[in-house]
């Protein structure tokens, strides 16, 4: 088998292990912080929610980026080419 | 099994190859514009079902742009509520048999993203004219000029990517899942595809009213005075 497209999958499988623990643990404390917050101010809910959808977006997008980066890495590897 | 990064054409229009994700897009612009056409034709003062239930979703635009960007949603109701329509639209046509989302390609994605990035400049432009616009960019100061370029960039390019890898992903999932398990094991994968969809294209409005306000709303704390 080929060296670059063994180190390719490898890296592609730790690239998308490590890019979905830190965004985990991201939206954990995002989303403990908001339902803490709407704990205390019930009233606001509607505003927190939404703010807090954007934001585990933007969180999420990290991890997305690390798929696509995976993705790259296994169907467009431009070393294997 | 097929890249989910490339894409074949279906067909040739002359020199430019048409690809199923453009065929499924020209769809649903059908079914959205004839569909709006339709059900604006007689428009009454009573609503019917239908009229109230399109009222219903302006409303909730209008609801949320006001929430979000703090202004009148007059002149961004359209831009906004096209933008959502179509990618929720499109996210959701996975649920007719044999059509993949259009979003889930990375050239719709890229065309929507570039849609917002120049209404960010229009809008800005005439809100505050070329000036005005252009001293957005030194906000909070001189010193951010070169990041905030970059951040115009980038932002818009996460924002096509966001939607790409999200839709992407889904499909994706529901298809190596089928190739494993058989048939309707992917059920609940593509129950949360729909919901991930919704989010999705809620994301991209509200995305998008954020960077329009910020390319318009600077103008006015710039004006604002030291207490």
């Amino acid at each position: 088998m080929n060296w670059l497209a063994f180190i390719s999958i490898i890296c592609a499988a730790v690239t998308v292990s490590a890019g979905a623990i830190g965004p985990a643990l991201a939206e954990g404390r995002a989303v403990a912080a908001a339902m803490d917050a709407i704990a205390r101010q019930p009233e606001s809910a509607s505003t927190i929610s939404r703010t807090l959808f954007v934001g585990l977006a933007m969180i999420e997008t990290m991890a997305i980026y690390c798929l696509v980066i995976a993705l790259l890495l296994l169907f467009a590897n431009p070393l294997l080419k | 099994m097929i890249s989910p990064l490339a894409s074949t054409p279906l067909f040739h229009i002359g020199p430019a190859p048409v690809t199923e994700a453009v065929v499924a897009t020209w769809a649903i612009m059908a079914v959205l514009v004839i569909g709006s056409a339709a059900i604006t034709r007689r428009l009454s003062l009573t609503a019917s079902k239908t009229q109230a239930v399109c009222e219903l979703i302006v409303d909730t635009v209008d609801g949320q742009i006001r929430d979000t960007m703090q202004l009148e949603p007059g002149p961004y109701r359209a831009f906004i509520g096209t933008v959502f329509a179509f990618i929720f639209v499109a996210n959701w046509s996975s649920l007719v048999p044999g059509v993949q989302p259009p979003t889930a390609r990375l050239e719709t994605d890229a065309a929507l993203a570039l849609l917002v990035f120049i209404a960010i400049i229009w809008f800005g432009i005439r809100a505050g004219g070329v000036r005005g616009y252009l001293a957005t960019f030194a906000t909070p100061s001189i010193v951010m000029v070169p990041l905030n370029i970059i951040e115009a960039v980038t932002r818009t390019f996460s924002l096509f990517v966001r939607l790409f890898g999200n839709v992407m992903s889904g499909v994706f999932v529901v298809g190596i899942v089928l190739s494993l398990a058989g048939l309707l094991v992917p059920i609940p994968l593509m129950a949360l595809d729909l919901l991930i969809g919704a989010v999705q294209a809620y994301i991209f409005a509200i995305l998008a009213m954020v960077f329009i306000s910020s390319a318009i709303a600077a103008p006015k704390s710039s004006q604002r005075t030291a207490p």
